[in-house]
Formats: C-alpha cells, structure tokens, sequence
C-alpha cells in the first residue's frame, strides 16, 4: 500500500473524504446559452483571494497612524522589492472585484436564480456585496492621501445625515467628530479584521449553499429542456468545469498584471487636516451614482431636508433589492415583468448616473 | 458747504467757487432759499423719515442732497462715509446748526457758520481731530494720528505752505464727504485703489505742467511686476505708489533711501547688495541703487537674461568686454542657466516616469531643493561676487544630479516593468492554451 493510498484512507477515517470525492465526482453544472454568466461568482472569490494574500504582505509595511500612513505606502511603492506591484494589485483587484461582484448579482437577478430554494443563497450574496463595499470604503482611506481623506469626510457626512442615528453612526465611524487619526485606525481594524471575518464566514455560507442548491438554471432554459428534454446538456464540475473556470481566472490575472504594471495605483499628496478641500473631491465610482443623485435632488422637499430623502429613498431601494426573492415568489406575469423592468431600470439608472458623474466632472 | 476738489477740473472749480463765494454771496443765499422753499414739501416726509428713530436732524442734507452743483451733497455716499457712520454731521467741518429748520440760523454767522473751506485751510481742519490722540482714541485706540505733521514734510504739504493751492490736500486723495476707512475696498485709497488716485493729477500732463515732472508714472507702474501682483493676483501686500513714497509724507525717496525703501520688503536683497562691489561704487557715481538695474515704476519681474553679457543683458550698460565686472557677469549668467537647464532636465524625467505609473514624489520633493537653491542664487547676484553665487550654483547641481539618477534609475524600473509584464502575459497565454487543450482532449469523443 503506498503512502498516497494509506493518507486517503487515514483521511477517509476522519473526515469522510469517500463521500467528498463522490460528491465532486458526481457533480455537474447545467451547460446552456447562458452558462458564462456561472463564471463570474467564481471569478469574484478568485479575486477574493488575491486581495487576501496581497492585503497580508502590505500589513507587512504598513503602518496604521497619520504619521506614516503615507509615508509607509509610499515606502511600499518605492523601497519594497515588488511593493508597487502588490500594492497596485491590491488596488485594481478590490476595484475589479467589487465591479465582477455587481455584474455577478445582476446576472443572478435577471436570470431569477434567486428563486426558491436559493433565497439565502442571494441574502449572503447581497450582505458580502454589502462588506465588499464596506472594504472599500475603508480601505480608500488608509493610504491617507488627500483624495481619500475628504472623499472620506463626505461619505461620513452623508452617512451622518440619517434620521436618528446618523450622529450616532458618523462618531462611530469617524472615532470622534471629525475625520482624524481615530478614524484611521478604526478604518484599518474594520478593513483587515471586522470585514474579513465576517466576509470569510459569509463567503463560506454561500459557497456551501452554491453547492448544496447546485448552479441555477433560468426559467426560461428550463421550460425549454421540459419541452425537449434531448436538449438537456451538463458538464462535470471536477474537472470540466473547474478547468474553464481557472481559464477565466488566469484571464483575470493576466488582466489583473497589465493594470498594474501600465497603470499602477496612485499614491497622490498626503492628507492635511488643516488644508481646504481641493476641487474634483469625489468618491470611488461604485458609489458615484449615489453621490451624484445627492446633487440634483434640491436641498427641500415640501417639509423635508432633500439629502434625507434621498439616502432613505437609497436605503428602502437596497432593502427592497435584497429582499426580492420573497417578492417574487415563483409568480408569473406581470409580477414577473414588474420585478425585471425595475431591475433594468436600476441598471440603466446606475450607469448613467455614474457615466454622468465622470463627465460632468 | 466744501465740495470734492476733483484734481486739475477741481481747481478750477474751486478758483471759480472762490469767487462766486465773494461776489455773488447774497445771490447764493437767495437762490439756496428759494430752492429750500421749493424743496420743503418733497423733503418734508424725508426729514420726518430721518428724524423717526430719534437720529440727530440734519437739516443741511435736506436741502444739499436735492441740489446739483455746486452745492449738491450725495446723501448715500455722506450716509455711508466714515464721518456720517461715526455720528459726524456737516456741521463738525463747516459749522452752523444743523438741528436748525430756519436756513438763517441754521447757516447764520452765530452757529459759527464757515461756508466753503478753503483748499489752504483743509488739512488743518482734518488735523484739528486727526491729529488729536485724545480725540481719535475715543473711536479708535490704535488710529494713527501724525498725519499733519507727515504730511507738512511732504511735498505737498510743503508747497502749500507756500502758497500753492494746486498741490493734494486730504480731501483730494480720501474725497471730502465720502471718506471711507482705507481697509474698505470702495475707498479712494485702499491699496488697490491709491495708484489710480495718485494718477488723477501724477497722470495730467497739463496739469503736472508747471512742475515740471514726468507723468508717466502710473503708465509704466502699470507694466510692472509690483502692479501685476496687487490688481492681478489680488495681493494687497504688493506695492503701490504709497508703500514707496509714503502717504502723508509723501515725497521721492533720495538716491540714498531708495535702497532702504525696497528693502523694507527685499531685505536679503539688501544685505547680499551691501556685502558686494556696488554698494561703494554706486554711491560713489551718485545713483540710487535698485533703481539702476531694475528701474523705480515699470519694474518688471527679473530675469536671467538680465544678468550676464548678452542680449537683454543690464551689467553691459556699464561693463565692457575685458573688465573684471564683465567677467564676472558672464560667469554668474552661465552659473544661473546651467542649474535651471538641470532642473528642467530632471523635472522632464521624472514627469516621464511619473507618467509611466513609476513613484517619483520622494524625488520630484527633493528637486524643490534645488529650485530654492536657484532662488537662493537668484538673490546671491546682488553681491555680483561670482563665488557668492555659485555656492548656491552647486548646492543645487548637487541635488539635481541625485534627482535626475532617480529619474534614469525609475524609467529603468518602468522598462522593467513592462518587459515583466510582456514575459508573464506570455506564460498566461501558454496556460490558457494548454489548459484549452486539456478540456479539448478530455472531452473528445465523450461529449460533456
């Protein structure tokens, strides 16, 4: 018996590894027009990853205080074998990954994979769509550049317009009044910590969930195979559709280092507390929509603060977004039609807007 | 009542008032009450208007403000003026009773009436508050109160004391009834505004006539670095006519001062210029130092050019091919083009390899050093002393010959970049293809 054989059964033994391998063995994913869409939940775990393992080698160097934020970046991008390119990865795979993550829920919204029994598959996907953002807004802030530390003042201030607990929250999150060396380091417990913990145990209950349910096939694909079940295609996951799927990963990679080495991260000036705000202050672009929208509503509405609308009427969308599945119950019809039309109307409304924020500048 | 002497045409004005003010007195006393009897009902319910909140009355107003020249008083313009604000009636400069609705009494000889005051006679009247520390200290404890006595060792001052009733007194250049704080930027002499009031008699060349000096003093200012940063850039710091000549005591600064009165800002400029050869030399020709390089009204923003031996250059106005002076020049010329041609050299690499995505701030921070060293140098030539010059000179040779290896050594770090970058989308590629083959070979002839 050699080693290899005597490791498996010494694993089978204790963890039941016959059953995992029949499991994998066994399991197959739906091939159909639209099985590229399967990719992208993938691609956003691959990405994942590399901000995992890029983000433990910049805590290497880094270092948490208004006194060496940037100038600890700095020596990362300029001293550090290799540390322009981990930060500049670090940079473009958090952007990359929150634009896979959005793409990835659109594409399960307008395919309604969703549906029963998948709800809690889209509730974890919806809150690790939330920490993602969560890690970026956090993580906008660590280098402590100008750019980020006034985009950071204003994402607070907005956050802080909420109804009740909006003062509550802005201390919260900024460690005190205003946006400080406080706020720094909180950002940075919240960035490498509070999020990842929670976004891995998140991560975890989705993946579980993604192959308990197995890979969703749309409606409409489905009433197709019923009406000629010759049609029904499937292909194993192990290896077959592990093989694509780290196809696309390389292709990730590969685009991943092209950014990085043509256009790494800027670092920009350091933040000073005491300078007035330079022009152009903006946030990242996934949350461009939303600031611009904040912009064109007027500062009253009849007897309300227009600002306040706008962050609840943003709040209600993203709580009725997440709660769809319970909408849609399986109905058909107009339901169905309403449902889809406002996923494309949220869809258009966000790339105008954010398009519109770029060149309105 | 005193009207605003406006220059050249306000003299004339006022040489005409003098005389109508002798001649025909009981004519102006008879017209002015016909006017007010005329006025009375329009000015009834202003007066009453005036009176509602219980304000002193100023009944000179009442009939003044509806009156055109040469009586007319701008009632806005008094309101808002410095004297109205501080509670300052007509009456505190040309007596009378103000409170009085009989124009008799009210402009009668027993309220200590004066009528018109005398151009002669202004700055004494000005002076009789103004020059009161006691007085002016009830508004203003920090106030200024020695401008009579500058301004009796002014130019001005002293040719009216002569007799000279054409020279500025205090209402030509603050107006008379629209005094304003010279911090408010609507007044006559706020920084941005004294070029201009000095231009209205400094620039008539027929009224500047018959003393005899140039009047293109505001036309040349006009061109210079000083006027550029002032009403350009909005500074109020910069230089105006007064920041030289003084306001009160105004007068040109002597061949010996004017050293003095630009260092009050370029003082490095000055001591470089007296730890050098023409501090003695110039003092010994009898020419203002400063002035001769670089000219008292236009004066334009220096630069390299002017130093040196060749086209543009100033030191060739008195120093020939051959002598030491010339020489030297040439020298601190070369010195001064050679840093800054390093420095855009520098600055042109580290632009590039900015743009290339490779971080260059560490370097493009230490290259401000060397551009102060240029600036450094820039204000060493003032000594003309060559060695002076070039410790600066190399002192920033030295700093960009580091920057420039930082920008040789970063487009370097960019080439390998990209050379990096080309090898491992090349590796990709092969993966893609063999794992492309793999999927192919396993699914040939098996379907899915």
């Amino acid at each position: 018996m050699g080693v290899l054989h005597r490791v498996k059964n010494w694993l089978d033994e204790r963890f039941g590894w016959h059953e995992i391998r029949a499991f994998i063995e066994h399991k197959t994913v739906p091939v159909h027009r639209y099985s590229y869409w399967y990719f992208l939940g993938g691609m956003t775990l691959f990405l994942f990853i590399i901000q995992v393992i890029t983000g433990i080698l910049l805590l290497l160097y880094y270092r948490p205080s208004t006194s060496e934020a940037y100038e600890s970046v700095q020596y990362i991008m300029t001293q550090v074998p290799f540390g322009w390119l981990v930060r500049s990865i670090h940079s473009w795979s958090a952007n990359l990954m929150i634009f896979t993550a959005v793409v990835h829920m659109f594409s399960v919204f307008f395919l309604k994979s969703y549906r029963k029994p998948r709800e809690l598959t889209w509730l974890s996907g919806m809150l690790l769509l939330f920490i993602v953002l969560g890690f970026g807004f956090s993580g906008y802030l660590l280098p402590w550049n100008t750019l980020s530390f006034f985009a950071t003042k204003v994402g607070t201030d907005i956050a802080g317009q909420m109804p009740v607990v909006g003062k509550w929250i802005l201390v919260f999150l900024r460690g005190g009044e205003d946006v400080s060396g406080a706020t720094l380091t909180r950002f940075f417990g919240f960035h490498v910590a509070v999020l990842p913990g929670i976004a891995t145990t998140l991560i975890a209950l989705h993946v579980l969930l993604v192959q308990r349910f197995g890979m969703s096939v749309p409606p409409s694909i489905e009433a197709e195979w019923e009406a000629r079940p010759t049609e029904r295609r499937e292909i194993r996951f192990f290896p077959n559709f592990l093989l694509r799927e780290l196809m696309a990963w390389y292709v990730a990679l590969a685009i991943l280092g092209g950014l990085a080495a043509l256009k790494p991260w800027e670092l920009g000036m350091k933040a000073d507390a005491f300078a007035a705000a330079p022009p152009g202050i903006r946030p990242e672009w996934y949350f461009m929509f939303m600031f611009e929208t904040l912009k064109f509503i007027p500062a009253k509405i009849a007897w309300f603060e227009g600002e306040l609308l706008g962050i609840l009427g943003f709040g209600a969308a993203f709580l009725a977004w997440t709660l769809v599945p319970f909408f849609d119950g399986g109905r058909r019809g107009r339901a169905q039609k309403l449902i889809t039309g406002a996923g494309v109307f949220a869809l258009a409304y966000i790339v105008v807007m954010t398009v519109y924020a770029y060149i309105a500048k | 009542m005193l009207r605003r002497a406006d220059g050249p045409s306000g003299r004339n004005r006022n040489e005409r008032r003098a005389r109508w003010s002798t001649r025909n007195k009981l004519w102006v006393s008879l017209l002015a009450s016909c006017a007010f009897l005329l006025a009375a009902p329009v000015v009834w319910g202003q007066t009453q208007g005036s009176n509602r909140e219980g304000a002193a009355p100023n009944t000179c107003l009442d009939c003044h403000s509806q009156q055109g020249p040469p009586f007319g008083i701008n009632a806005d313009e008094f309101s808002s003026s410095v004297h109205a604000q501080k509670g300052l009636l007509c009456t505190s400069c040309h007596g009378g009773d103000s409170s009085s609705d009989d124009m008799t009494q009210a402009m009668g000889t027993a309220a200590g009436f004066k009528g018109h005051i005398d151009r002669a006679q202004i700055p004494a009247l000005c002076g009789k508050c103004h020059s009161d520390a006691a007085y002016m200290r009830g508004f203003n404890p920090s106030v200024r109160t020695d401008q009579l006595s500058q301004y009796k060792t002014s130019v001005h001052g002293q040719r009216l004391a002569k007799g000279d009733t054409h020279v500025a007194v205090c209402t030509d250049c603050h107006t008379a009834h629209d005094i304003r704080p010279p911090n408010d930027p609507v007044s006559s002499v706020y920084p941005t505004n004294v070029a201009k009031t000095c231009a209205r008699c400094h620039a008539n060349a027929d009224y500047m006539k018959e003393y005899k000096i140039p009047t293109n003093q505001y036309a040349l200012y006009a061109t210079s670095v000083h006027y550029d940063q002032l009403m350009v850039q909005g500074d109020v710091s910069a230089p105006t006519c007064s920041t030289c000549h003084g306001s009160h005591g105004a007068a040109p600064p002597g061949v010996a001062s004017v050293e003095n009165v630009c260092s009050t800002c370029h003082v490095v400029q000055q001591q470089t210029f007296d730890s050098g050869p023409h501090k003695g030399a110039f003092a010994a020709m009898n020419v203002a130092a400063c002035i001769v390089c670089h000219t008292n009204h236009g004066i334009q923003k220096p630069t390299d050019t002017m130093m040196g031996t060749g086209k543009g250059a100033i030191c060739v106005t008195c120093h020939s091919d051959g002598d030491p002076g010339y020489t030297a020049a040439a020298k601190m010329h070369a010195d001064l083009v050679k840093l800054d041609d390093e420095i855009g050299r520098s600055d042109e690499i580290l632009s590039r390899a900015e743009a290339a995505g490779v971080e260059v701030g560490e370097a493009q921070l230490t290259l401000k050093d060397a551009q102060d060293d240029l600036t450094k140098a820039r204000v060493a030539i003032h000594s003309v002393r060559p060695d002076v010059v070039d410790q600066d000179v190399q002192a920033g040779l030295k700093v960009t010959q580091s920057t420039y290896q930082a920008g040789l050594a970063a487009m370097a770090e960019s080439k390998y970049r990209r050379t990096g970058l080309a090898v491992s989308l090349i590796a990709i590629v092969f993966v893609l293809i063999a794992l492309a083959l793999l999927i192919r070979k396993m699914e040939a002839g098996r379907g899915a």
